[in-house]
């Protein structure tokens, strides 16, 4: 009986002992963290999110005294082109940047040219959580893996939007999309590539048209490529003469379009967040009939993370920023539209029942799908597809004749 | 003690071209070596790939015509106002409301113009559909459209407030209104004989901020991102855009444009000269053969009124569409008129408001005033020991106007850090300062030179020291430009962005680094609200370099605008 008990608590300790020195490892870094200031670069272009980072510090500050500061960028590669240039001058400690929002070809860049530190994600308490299985996306940044060099923290899938007053039943397919551009003039366009919006469109056409996807997960084939991306071009040289301003001119970005979809001048919009339109409408900013919805097979799906330079000054206080926007109660204020409305990283089964309950008592919003409704992510394809399609676009209609 | 003060007075030039030098020659060797490919592999490749870029002719294109449009037109302008409305009640009106609009930022001036002539803008919107039948907005190319037309009206709007407080600054010295009043004695028409008589002594005080205005007007990038065309952009966005380019392989592209970008900068200029000779051989063959021109005022000076008239509209209207938008809640198309309103904008913007002024405020304010001392002392020490400034010594103080601050700033940057010497405010003042320092000498330098010296020699001969014909003469005498030269300054440092992100590291924000970060976002709402406190920093200044020389002034005829 004895030798049971004893045995039991044995295989008990056994189990326990990585789990607590885990724990002593991360009080380290909680302990390395406390009163020092995390300066977060992160793309400072919209005001809801710079409002739930500054949210977030507010927690950081309450939970770990960490000091958070937001690094305003109009540009993620600015953060990225810094700690280049810090490199290049010798600073190997002391960086001005602790953590970057990041992922696609910057993290593919600084990833290559061995600008981060890590991998530190695997390693944070909150990581247990994350929907790794469900969620691809979380540990294969556009084919890249991750390798823990970068911690998720956002989940974003492309979504169309229609105001349904005006458009009651939007097409649902690449076939249908098209017509309806050409039975309707001057009602459709997408942010210019390279921009990483209209690239991310282009790319979707390229899944939809392509004859067999699965290339689109392995880099290039410049001996394939031009056989492989034929149907793109016939779709794009069949829609543009009938796009906004007869594709003589594009909005520049993902707001500027939103912008144009705000005014009345384009009939369908798309986003990388499915919350957006939903977050829009509750800030007065759309009108109340808009809807969402996705193309049939899927829409494309990526991951935001956070990363941290090899150089960074803070580095403890960055893993505990990163740690704390997976946690459950900060995801699911991410996931709330009147906040931001981006979808979660997590896997809601692994949440104990309180922190699933916020999810659920969530009201998504008149405009945002239900999860089971949004259909399929596809994953992002090999980097070089979206740098070779970009490129080519360009070439083909990036310049008046 | 005096003798080494006045040893020090003989340096001040030279220790002004250094500081101008310096920081531009760190920043250009940092940008010409990836154009030569140095630090990877040597070679011409990134001037193949730039070749390789099918946009390059019509970007090439772009940037010279916009560039050379906008400034003959700015000039144009600013020169029928000045020989045309002074004397009324308008001419008042007009600088009342021209000087403020130098003040308001770039972006914020195009993102206004782009609201009123949109296809879904308030124009159409105030038409629609009664007038119109549009209940959805038309498919119009009316902004971004290929010609750079658009570009053209916004650098306009821009650019006459500018040259226009350039001219005011200089014109005391001038004597116009005698010359006038003497040329229409003579029979001659107002505008023809203001360009005969005083044209030429004015010009040669603004020819030096016609140039930066042409450096400007090429190499704008985010007026040209906002207004300009897409398919190609003009030279200066695809620089910036190359230099954003996450693949990092493009930095090398963009080093080999912006060397191009310089080359072009300097060809205009050339171009620009060419055209004065031009202009001059035309001007003294009309004088020469006697020419009243009394009929053209009939046509030029309602021409005149109504542009005038347009910039000033299409500027003001603009800025009130983006304060409305500030205040907007659901503001959709047709409505002239937001349906809801809201301050949840300013709401948002207040906290962090405070903060960012306070510092956006202290920074232009040193800087402006570290960059009047050195310009002041290194005039005064010009006048006092005769020393005459080479052409080449004026040529390293316009360099920071005329290389595209995308160009050099990331070299300089490479530099500062390797100093340790980023991210502080004093760091950003710096270099600042490199930005500043010219516009402020520019601006003061002519009214400067051309001050009777003849008053100066008379204080000598009543035994007035030099520092005394200084302080007490020269300064007071000469306080309106000087103002000016300060105000100037602040505007400029106010309006800094690439300088204050690179070298500030991120960690020094202003309001400028706030409301391009945010405008970027496009968010017409946000860019309102962050447009309009960007704008009261520098109106500010320059309603003290108007109203305290008329305060001080009011009892002095002769010291009075003309």
């Amino acid at each position: 009986m004895f030798g049971r008990i004893m045995g039991t608590a044995l295989a008990c300790l056994a189990a326990l002992a990585p789990a607590a020195g885990a724990e002593e490892a991360w009080d380290r870094v909680l302990a390395e963290a406390e009163g020092q200031t995390v300066y977060w670069h992160a793309w400072g272009g919209d005001s809801k999110i710079n409002a739930f980072i500054a949210w977030v510090g507010e927690e950081a500050q309450a939970r770990h005294g960490v000091r958070l500061e937001q690094v305003k960028l109009a540009d993620t590669t600015d953060a990225v082109a810094r700690v280049l240039a810090e490199k290049q001058a010798g600073r190997t400690t002391g960086g001005a940047v602790d953590l970057i929002w990041i992922n696609g070809e910057n993290f593919a860049a600084m990833k290559a040219q061995g600008l981060l530190s890590g991998p530190f994600a695997e390693s944070l308490p909150n990581w247990r959580y994350v929907d790794v299985a469900g969620k691809p996306a979380t540990v294969t940044d556009f084919t890249e893996p991750t390798e823990g060099l970068e911690s998720p923290w956002a989940m974003a899938q492309l979504v169309f939007e229609h105001d349904s007053a005006r458009l009651p039943s939007p097409p649902r397919t690449l076939a249908g999309l098209l017509d309806w551009i050409e039975a309707n003039p001057g009602r459709f366009t997408f942010p210019q590539p390279p921009d990483y919006l209209g690239t991310t469109f282009l790319k979707q056409v390229l899944h939809g048209v392509i004859e067999d996807p699965a290339q689109l997960q392995r880099p290039v084939d410049p001996a394939t490529y031009e056989a492989a991306t034929a149907p793109l071009w016939d779709w794009l040289d069949r829609a543009e003469p009938h796009l906004w301003r007869e594709g003589r001119a594009y909005p520049a970005n993902e707001p500027a379009m939103g912008q144009l979809f705000a005014d009345g001048e384009i009939a369908i919009s798309f986003a990388f967040n499915p919350g957006r339109a939903s977050a829009a409408i509750a800030a007065g900013e759309l009108a109340e009939t808009v809807r969402t919805f996705t193309l049939e097979g899927g829409t494309i799906g990526n991951a935001s993370f956070v990363a941290i330079p090899f150089n960074a000054a803070h580095a403890a206080g960055a893993r505990v920023i990163a740690n704390l926007l997976l946690d459950p109660a900060v995801q699911a204020r991410a996931q709330d539209p009147a906040v931001l409305g981006f979808q979660t990283v997590l896997d809601l089964d692994r949440l104990p029942d309180e922190d699933r309950a916020r999810f659920e008592a969530l009201d998504l919003g008149v405009a945002t799908l239900a999860p089971e409704d949004l259909g399929p992510a596809l994953l992002e394809p090999h980097a070089s597809w979206m740098e070779r399609i970009a490129e080519d676009w360009v070439r083909r209609y990036g310049t008046a004749p | 003690m005096r003798q080494r003060a006045g040893g020090l007075l003989r340096q001040a030039p030279r220790l002004t071209l250094a500081l101008m030098l310096v920081p531009v020659a760190a920043g250009l060797a940092g940008t010409i070596a990836p154009a030569f490919g140095l630090g990877g592999t040597p070679g011409l490749q990134s001037f193949r790939a730039l070749a390789d870029w099918p946009g390059l002719g019509a970007a090439v294109r772009l940037s010279l015509v916009t560039g050379l449009a906008a400034t003959g037109l700015s000039l144009a302008l600013t020169l029928l106002i000045l020989a045309l409305l002074p004397g009324g009640r308008i001419f008042g009106a007009v600088l009342r409301l021209l000087s403020p609009l130098l003040a308001v930022p770039h972006a914020a001036v195009a993102l206004g113009l782009a609201f009123l002539i949109a296809p879904s803008g308030w124009i159409v919107r105030a038409l629609s559909p009664w007038a119109t039948g549009w209940d959805t907005p038309p498919d119009l190319l009316t902004l971004n459209d290929p010609a750079g037309l658009a570009l053209i009206a916004g650098l306009v709007a821009k650019e006459v407030p500018f040259l226009l407080l350039m001219s005011l600054a200089a014109l005391p010295q001038t004597d116009a209104p005698r010359r006038t009043m003497l040329a229409q004695t003579l029979g001659y028409g107002r505008a023809a004989g203001w360009a005969f008589a005083v044209l030429p002594a004015l010009y040669a005080q603004i020819r030096l901020p016609c140039y930066a205005v042409l450096a400007y007007s090429m190499t704008a990038v985010e007026m040209a991102m906002i207004l300009g065309p897409t398919r190609p952009p003009t030279l200066a966005v695809q620089i910036a855009l190359w230099m954003a380019d996450p693949a990092l392989a493009e930095r090398g592209r963009a080093a080999a444009a912006a060397l191009l970008q310089l080359t072009l900068v300097l060809g205009a200029l050339a171009l620009w000269r060419t055209g004065e000779l031009v202009v001059r051989r035309v001007l003294l063959g009309a004088a020469a053969r006697g020419w009243r021109g009394a009929r053209l005022d009939r046509l030029l000076r309602p021409l005149t009124l109504a542009a005038t008239a347009l910039v000033l509209a299409a500027v003001g209207v603009g800025l009130a569409g983006l304060a409305l938008w500030s205040v907007a809640g659901l503001w959709s198309f047709p409505d002239s008129l937001p349906q809801t309103m809201s301050l949840r904008i300013w709401r948002e913007a207040a906290p962090d408001l405070a903060r960012h002024a306070a510092l956006t405020l202290g920074l232009g304010a040193a800087v402006a005033g570290v960059a009047l001392i050195l310009a002041l002392a290194c005039l005064e020490a010009e006048q006092r020991h005769a020393l005459s400034p080479s052409s080449r010594a004026m040529a390293v103080l316009y360099l920071p106007l005329i290389v595209p601050q995308v160009a050099f700033l990331p070299g300089l940057q490479v530099a500062a850090l390797g100093l340790g010497l980023d991210g502080t405010p004093l760091a950003v003042a710096a270099a600042h300062l490199i930005f500043v320092l010219p516009y402020v000498f520019l601006s003061l330098s002519a009214p400067w030179r051309a001050w009777d010296a003849r008053i100066g020699t008379v204080g000598a001969a009543l035994g007035a020291s030099p520092g005394r014909i200084f302080w007490r003469l020269r300064l007071p005498m000469l306080m309106r430009p000087v103002l000016t030269a300060f105000a100037v300054g602040l505007a400029v440092s106010v309006g800094q962005y690439l300088p204050t992100l690179l070298i500030g590291g991120g960690r020094v924000t202003t309001l400028t680094t706030e409301a391009v970060a945010l405008s970027s976002g496009g968010n017409r709402r946000v860019v309102g609200a962050y447009a309009l406190l960007q704008m009261l920093l520098p109106a500010a200044g320059f309603a003290a370099a108007l109203v305290l020389p008329a305060l001080v002034f009011r009892r002095r005829r002769g010291m009075r605008a003309a």
